[in-house]
């Protein structure tokens, strides 16, 4: 079952698309799925007010939710989904993913803020650029991403994995300040450039950062020196400068640095001799 | 001048001895009458048990703390999410509500009046703000006085009376309605980093000890003749083998006691029912406290009772509240506040897996069950401490049938089970003792002489449960009795319909209690007059508020209802 919704018009206002989710349009007829709640700014509509909609049953059992159209200022898309695609072709909101536990998202634009947070299990790739607290727990909560996969194609905010628990983030682009912040397990992998302070208050998990590193916060302790290393099933090639930290709270997690791009960490070879 | 009339419910009405009995009850005005007219309006009860509103002795629905504990939780409030109906506002949940939804959904259980236990004085003026802000229920509020410096100085220099008059007076300008002690002498010690252990520590540079601020405080209360007792949070609180300190507690104002009439209420017991020398050999004190509960008369309890879940705990017990932080390693908030309390929240999970938590759980019941007398022990969860408000219900089904606990029983940690004196008892509460346990018995230790009952004069709050004792035994069918006792079918606030079958259907507010004390003798008055100028000058040199605006004026309540009292001084 193959959902097509296409915008009707530039959406200027925020939108709440809770019920934009595999899950929800499972079994619904197109006039049900036209139906459905949406709250536009202030005001209650329905889907079929703000998308055309097309659904074609012909294909596999499968849900699949193919969004045309950039759909920037509409979040949780695909909230607490467990099965089925959503493909946005086009811009995403806040909040996409947040809480699913199963089957993918795929966006060919751009997404907002807490892009999978909280999720539990299921990928997220996002072809273009994803705001601040990717896989992050939700205000308050320390429960961050507990499983799945995220992968940036462009860059990401700050407090990407923020209290992240399991799982895996790739970024293929650069990363704000903050990557893996109180993060407790599971990996983060950074291509590009990160801003800094990469694992503050982390007590378990592994932070590769393949890029140039702005700092590496003074709580971390160096390890060794690693050729390579394991990012999901991948091998990484380094070297890498392994730290561990942080420290201040006690923290036995993993901090990779790249040698090669980070000449100003040579002042730390003097402790591995 | 409306007429309501409550028709052929099964009524539940202890202080007036009525037990199941199926009759009307008339109502005009806001107040229960003899009789009303044929055109009065009728509210169809046949089938369902009629109960005076519910009264919670111990609750913390407002002030400093509470809202602190707000802003700390953000991830608390998403899951809980009220929507704004026609009649309702939007608010949240979930174990701190907003002041709306805690109106809300007290209403909507058949609950008219609760009491919030715990409020710095310097917070006076901000807890009551949002207790004008709380809709649906009558409320009250007790200041935090036992670690009151001037109070404390007087207990030093053994100052009786000029102490009763400072305390009708901080009264008065808190607006409150008792005398709330926590961990007397360990909040002020606290301040220096420190705590008392037993109830003859030293209290740091009062050379006094919690013993004489229990006593003290109790002989205060007695001369000012308030209506409630004083309300203790005993020493120790939530340390292993702290029964002790509870049963020292209570036995050290037993020689105060006038007649057969209570001087103290220790408040969620079950935080100082702790047996064993560690948290590994954590056991029920829940025997010991019960003997002596049955044996004296001048004791109340309320339970703290836990309910597995999710929740918030805030005391002004700072060094506990400290100690909890330490064992979690959640995020925390401590406070000082001035010359008066201290303050601290801590996110907790109690959790059916822990053998401390699930002996918690069976603590409280016990106690409850083991008290022969349902007028000396009163139903909480000190919300949101052991558990938020909204649970009663559940709490209620395992008061009333053996066999929820026994279903619970089977969940819990296998320690604590084998531990556990529950299977043990065999009573099951009837409605009638519910009724005391959940409204009844709490209006009478609070001295509120028109809440929870339904003679005629008493305020006409009422609820409404959907309950058949005569079709079905709510022992064996506690489920649906739970359910019912969640939605209460009808409930009445001052005379009017305000939920009907679990819904909101009309917003009132409440009014607010709080003493007025007129002290008789001339003599009192000249004390006053020279602890003014005492205190005037105290408040120039520590506090960050002038005198002058320490007083809450009665303007400032949204509608104020003083209580006189007359005091023996």
């Amino acid at each position: 079952m193959a959902i097509t919704l296409i915008p009707k018009r530039v959406f200027k206002f925020p939108i709440e698309g809770k019920n934009i989710s595999p899950d929800v349009f499972g079994k619904k007829s197109e006039k049900e799925i036209a139906a459905l709640e949406m709250w536009e700014g202030n005001r209650k509509v329905s889907i079929g007010d703000l998308f055309d909609i097309k659904v074609d049953r012909s294909s596999s059992e499968d849900v699949t939710i193919k969004i045309e159209g950039n759909v920037g200022t509409v979040r949780n898309v695909g909230f607490r989904m467990s099965m089925g695609e959503v493909i946005v072709d086009g811009d995403v909101g806040m909040h996409v993913g947040e809480e699913m536990s199963g089957g993918s998202i795929t966006v060919s634009g751009n997404a907002g803020s807490w892009a999978g947070s909280q999720m539990k299990d299921g990928t997220i790739e996002i072809k273009g650029n994803a705001g601040n607290y990717i896989g992050a727990a939700y205000r308050g909560s320390t429960k961050g991403m507990s499983g799945g996969k995220i992968v940036i194609h462009g860059n990401a905010g700050h407090e990407v994995g923020c209290f992240m628990r399991n799982g895996v983030i790739k970024i293929l682009g650069d990363v704000g300040i903050f990557a893996g912040i109180h993060m407790n397990n599971g990996t983060i992998f950074v291509q590009g450039t990160s801003q800094g302070r990469a694992g503050a208050q982390m007590t378990n998990g592994k932070i590769v950062l393949a890029g140039h590193s702005e700092d590496v916060m003074p709580t971390f302790t160096i390890e060794d020196i690693k050729a390579k290393v394991k990012v999901d099933d991948e091998k990484i090639e380094g070297p890498f400068y392994r730290f561990t930290g942080d420290l201040a709270d006690d923290g036995k997690g993993k901090l990779y640095v790249s040698k090669s791009e980070n000449p100003y960490l040579k002042s730390y070879d003097k402790y591995l001799e | 001048m409306t007429e309501l009339i409550v028709k052929n419910g099964f009524v539940y009405d202890p202080l007036n001895r009525i037990d199941g009995e199926r009759m009307d009850i008339c109502i005009r005005d806001g107040k229960i009458v003899k009789s009303v007219k044929d055109k009065a309006k009728v509210v169809d009860a046949s089938g369902m048990v009629v109960m005076p509103g519910g009264v919670d002795i111990h609750s913390h629905i407002a002030g400093g703390e509470v809202d602190t504990g707000r802003l700390l939780r953000p991830e608390d409030h998403v899951k809980d999410v009220e929507v704004k109906t026609a009649v309702t506002r939007s608010g949240v949940g979930f174990s701190i509500p907003s002041t709306f939804t805690t109106g809300y959904r007290y209403s909507k259980m058949g609950y008219t009046t609760v009491m919030n236990p715990s409020m710095a004085p310097l917070q006076a003026r901000h807890t009551h703000e949002e207790l004008s802000d709380t809709p649906m229920i009558d409320k009250g509020t007790y200041p935090l006085l036992g670690d009151w410096w001037i109070s404390l100085e007087h207990i030093r220099d053994g100052l009786l009376e000029e102490n009763a008059a400072h305390i009708a007076w901080m009264l008065k300008a808190t607006r409150g309605y008792a005398i709330k002690i926590v961990n007397p002498g360990g909040l002020e010690a606290w301040g220096f980093g420190r705590n008392v252990h037993s109830l003859d520590d030293q209290v740091p540079n009062f050379g006094i000890t919690p013993r004489e601020i229990i006593r003290g405080l109790c002989k205060v209360n007695t001369m000012l003749n308030l209506p409630h007792t004083i309300h203790l949070h005993t020493n120790n609180l939530g340390q292993p083998g702290n029964y002790v300190t509870a049963l020292e507690s209570m036995k050290c104002v037993e020689d105060l006691a006038r007649k057969d009439k209570p001087v103290l209420h220790i408040t969620h017991i079950q935080f100082c029912a702790f047996k064993g020398e560690d948290w590994g050999r954590l056991k029920s004190g829940a025997e010991e406290i019960a003997n002596y509960v049955n044996n004296h008369s001048h004791v109340t309890l309320d339970m703290g009772q836990v309910v597995f879940s999710d929740t918030t705990t805030m005391t002004a017990d700072g060094p506990f509240q400290f100690g909890l932080y330490h064992l979690t390693g959640n995020k925390w908030v401590n406070h000082d506040v001035e010359t008066e309390t201290s303050g601290g929240i801590v996110p907790f999970t109690y959790k059916r897996s822990s053998a401390v938590h699930a002996t918690q759980w069976s603590i409280a019941l016990e106690i409850m069950l083991l008290v022969k007398d349902p007028w000396k022990v009163f139903m909480t969860t000190d919300h949101p401490n052991a558990g938020p408000f909204f649970y009663y219900p559940k709490i209620f089904a395992w008061y009333i049938s053996k066999k929820a606990r026994e279903d619970m029983l089977k969940k819990i940690n296998k320690r604590a089970r084998k531990r556990s004196l529950l299977p043990t008892i065999d009573r099951e509460l009837s409605l009638y003792e519910l009724a005391i346990v959940t409204r009844a018995g709490q209006a009478k230790a609070l001295g509120l002489k028109d809440k929870g009952h339904l003679g005629v004069g008493a305020d006409a709050d009422i609820a409404v449960y959907n309950i058949n004792p005569e079709r079905a035994d709510p022992a064996k069918k506690f489920v649906s009795a739970r359910k019912a006792f969640d939605r209460a079918a009808y409930t009445i606030k001052d005379g009017e319909v305000v939920v009907k079958d679990g819904k909101i259907v009309k917003q009132v507010f409440g009014k607010t209690y709080w003493v007025d004390v007129e002290c008789a003798r001339n003599h009192c008055r000249t004390t006053r007059a020279r602890a003014d100028a005492k205190i005037k000058k105290k408040f120039k040199d520590y506090w960050t508020v002038e005198y002058e605006n320490y007083p809450i004026r009665e303007g400032f309540l949204h509608s104020s209802a003083p209580v006189a009292v007359k005091a023996e001084i």
